[in-house]
């Protein structure tokens, strides 16, 4: 057990850190970064964050797992969570590539054939093309699998109809993976097929989602008649459901990889230097030291775990169910957080006015995007089914829309 | 970095696991639990000839030698068998004391006996109610005796000497007795975790020798809790672990309303809840092992997150095991109450999980102090 790097991932470390301190400023580490879920994009960050992922690709920086022929360095996992560790140290643009790195890109890995793969792969890795994820729909969100968005096959082409929604980046995105039910006389899980679209088709309309923060990272979109090419489909026909779980596998894997780390606590400690209980510092109070001390071993808990993750992906194990911990455990404590940090102060507590609210009202921004994050790319709910089922090995829900055809299946319309 | 235990480790464990489910089944603590016996003999000298009390002692006192990593697994096996003998008392505070304080003489005289498993030793220091270290001592040493009352002594009646906090003029020492010499008189006292007995010792002027520099005495219980609630933290994983298992196997066995309880919501998510909580203890539980193995400073802060997430852990799992198990947990012929018993005596006896939130949050604004500095 050694924390320390060995002298080979030293020797990586040094590396990294030349390239990205001869091409990037080092970032205030006081500053815990937004934590505002889903701010617009504006075009100005857009060529930011494409200038700094071509810069990286460039340098054979960006996608580094990836093998090498689709812009990748091949690197272990190791080097990769060396390389996360030290970007986060830099003044870097948000990242906006992470649904087609991070989810669409494994998914195409696995399922894709190898003229598929040449089309995306490259451009994905160096930031020309970015990808967005729709998936999710008005009535199908925690039962994605009830999706209703239809694939009619006419031709060489697909016809697709339907609304998807939650949708990232879909305003500025080029390509999306979606899913989409191919036969509705099939049973749910069945029926489903999953294409790549090109989001610049015609009958493809984007609406924004204002958030209860305000902000508008998500989108609805409508499709009416929108044409996708039959090789644009991934796997068989009624494949859908296998593919789509690759995605979310990944998506969970990089949601999880990103919480932990004692964030925050340190933040919390100056607040509560900051704001006053009868007339002394909160932090001198024994009931605040105690709360600060929860949040402060639940956070130091989720970046050991982390680590341990880390360590298994290292020995060639593969990313698992366990995965779903690190979000479960983090989006609460968050949240814990948030609320606390409200409570210290006081009468002041709902002032986001940074004039009046400490820490420029951060924790204000927190407390009303934190809500998102729970529900976001999985709820806490379904992540509980899904360690109580995959990991822990209890029985499955039970099911009164299986194995009956899909336009069977009672909605609350019906 | 790996932050895993490496393949012997893992071999090291197993057979102590593979030991354990032999020699120590549950039933085993169940009977010291409703004896007389304060702790299982057969059990204790299987530990002895495995050599687990020798783990971290050196090989020139008849010691393995090994690492804290390797007295960290055995120590969660020890957990997961509830197994009722006198580990804790002896080697993670005992032996650790006098590796940690003990002149060559003392070393000389405990160390090699203590490899061998031929001596139990304990670690004295609660007065009374409401204690967590070693604040309030009125038990005196006066450079050659000791004179006070120690309540409760964790082993103290199965014993053979023991580490005592006790005030010397105005500060504490740290000193060693023989509690089978004379002005000691001990008694059992009642607690509600028998398999882990618990005693009251009087000292009149028994004769004691001090252990490390007079006055140090709250120096050096400092840190030989941080290394104990390290190992202790692991223990409590362990048993945490195994009242988890039971708990799931018997949810998945019991049926009402035609299905196995276990497919019910809100005892699947309570389980996966659990299962959380045991992995983040664990995590933390593999960091204050690094920070001991490494003697690195981060220990003082390691420990804590250790020591804390662990004792909630166990309790936790503890209390809604009785839950899950519905009427028949709350029965004595089922083992529920020996992780409920176990998990409370475990989360206090180095001190409470609210002492010990309370001192990480000292060690972090200590850390930041210095960082400042």
């Amino acid at each position: 057990m050694d924390f320390n790097d060995t002298p080979e991932e030293a020797e990586y470390r040094t590396q990294v850190r030349a390239w990205l301190d001869a091409n990037a400023e080092l970032r205030n580490p006081d500053d815990t970064g937004g934590g505002a879920l889903g701010e617009r994009i504006d075009d100005a960050t857009l060529a930011a964050c494409k200038a700094w992922q071509k810069k990286k690709s460039d340098a054979g920086w960006a996608c580094l797992r990836w093998p090498r022929q689709y812009g990748g360095r091949e690197a272990t996992s190791i080097q990769s969570v060396i390389w996360g560790q030290e970007e986060r140290r830099y003044k870097t643009p948000p990242d906006i590539f992470g649904i087609g790195i991070g989810m669409a890109g494994p998914t195409l890995m696995a399922h894709a054939t190898e003229a598929q793969k040449a089309t995306w792969l490259l451009k994905m890795c160096s930031g020309e093309e970015i990808w967005c994820q729709l998936f999710s729909e008005p009535g199908a969100g925690s039962d994605l699998a009830g999706l209703r968005t239809s694939a009619v096959r006419d031709g060489d082409d697909w016809m697709i109809n339907g609304q998807k929604i939650w949708t990232t980046g879909a305003q500025f995105c080029d390509w999306g993976i979606l899913v989409a039910r191919s036969d509705a006389n099939a049973a749910k899980h069945k029926g489903l097929t999953y294409f790549v679209v090109d989001m610049k088709s015609p009958g493809i309309e984007v609406r924004p989602i204002t958030q209860i923060n305000g902000g508008q990272g998500f989108n609805e979109v409508f499709f009416t008649d929108v044409r996708i090419p039959d090789e644009n489909r991934l796997e068989g026909v009624g494949d859908g459901w296998r593919v789509a779980l690759t995605t979310l596998m990944n998506e969970r894997a990089s949601i999880g990889a990103g919480s932990g780390g004692g964030g925050g606590v340190g933040d919390l400690l100056n607040l509560a230097r900051r704001c006053a209980i009868d007339g002394a510092p909160a932090l001198q109070d024994k009931a605040v030291r105690a709360r600060i001390a929860d949040f402060y071993v639940k956070s130091k808990g989720l970046q050991f775990t982390a680590a341990r993750t880390q360590s298994a992906l290292s020995q060639g194990k593969i990313p698992g169910p366990e995965a779903s911990l690190g979000k479960l455990v983090g989006g609460v404590l968050i949240q814990d957080m948030a609320e606390f940090a409200m409570e210290l102060q006081g009468m002041t507590a709902a002032v986001s006015d940074a004039s009046v609210a400490l820490n420029d009202g951060a924790w204000q921004d927190r407390y009303l995007s934190i809500p998102g994050l729970r529900i976001a790319g999985g709820t806490d709910e379904v992540l509980r089914n899904i360690i109580a089922e995959r990991v822990l090995g209890l029985p499955p829900e039970i099911r009164v829309d299986k194995n009956i055809p899909f336009k069977d299946v009672p909605t609350g319309a019906k | 970095m790996n932050f895993d235990f490496s393949d012997d480790q893992k071999m090291l464990q197993q057979a102590a696991r593979d030991f354990l489910q032999e020699a120590s089944p549950l039933s085993v603590c169940r009977s010291v639990l409703e004896s007389q016996q304060l702790y299982s003999k057969p059990v204790w000298q299987g530990a002895a000839q495995l050599g687990w009390l020798g783990t971290v002692i050196p090989e020139e006192y008849g010691g393995a030698g090994f690492g804290y990593l390797e007295l960290a697994v055995i120590a969660e096996e020890v957990g997961r068998a509830l197994a009722p003998i006198p580990f804790a008392s002896t080697a993670y505070l005992a032996t650790e004391a006098i590796l940690l304080a003990g002149s060559s003489a003392q070393r000389q005289e405990f160390l090699p006996k203590l490899a061998a498993g031929e001596l139990v030793g304990t670690f004295a220091i609660a007065e009374r109610p409401g204690q967590n270290g070693v604040e309030g001592v009125t038990t005196a040493f006066d450079g050659t005796s000791l004179t006070g009352t120690k309540v409760p002594v964790l082993d103290g009646e199965a014993a053979d000497f023991a580490v005592v906090v006790a005030r010397e003029g105005g500060a504490t020492s740290l000193v060693l007795v023989d509690l089978n010499g004379d002005g000691v008189k001990r008694s059992g006292i009642e607690s509600f975790d028998p398999s882990r007995p618990l005693a009251r010792i009087e000292f009149a002027s028994a004769p004691a020798t001090r252990l490390g520099q007079s006055g140090a005495g709250a120096a050096l219980t400092e840190k030989l809790f941080d290394r104990a609630a390290v190992l202790l933290a692991f223990e409590q994983i362990g048993s945490a672990a195994r009242a988890f298992d039971i708990t799931r196997e018997y949810t998945l066995q019991r049926y009402a309303f035609g299905r196995p309880i276990a497919s019910f919501q809100s005892l699947k998510h309570r389980l996966a809840d659990l299962w959380c909580e045991i992995e983040l203890a664990r995590s933390n539980c593999y960091y204050g092992a690094w920070a001991l193995s490494n003697d690195d400073p981060e220990l003082a802060v390691a420990a804590c997150l250790a020591r804390v997430s662990a004792s909630q852990a166990f309790d936790n799992v503890a209390r809604d095991m009785i839950q899950m198990h519905g009427g028949v947990g709350y029965t004595w012929e089922f083992d529920c109450h020996l992780f409920y018993r176990r998990a409370k005596l475990l989360s206090s006896v180095i001190g409470t999980t609210a002492s010990w939130k309370d001192k990480l949050v000292n060690r972090i604004e200590a850390k930041e102090g210095a960082a400042a500095a």
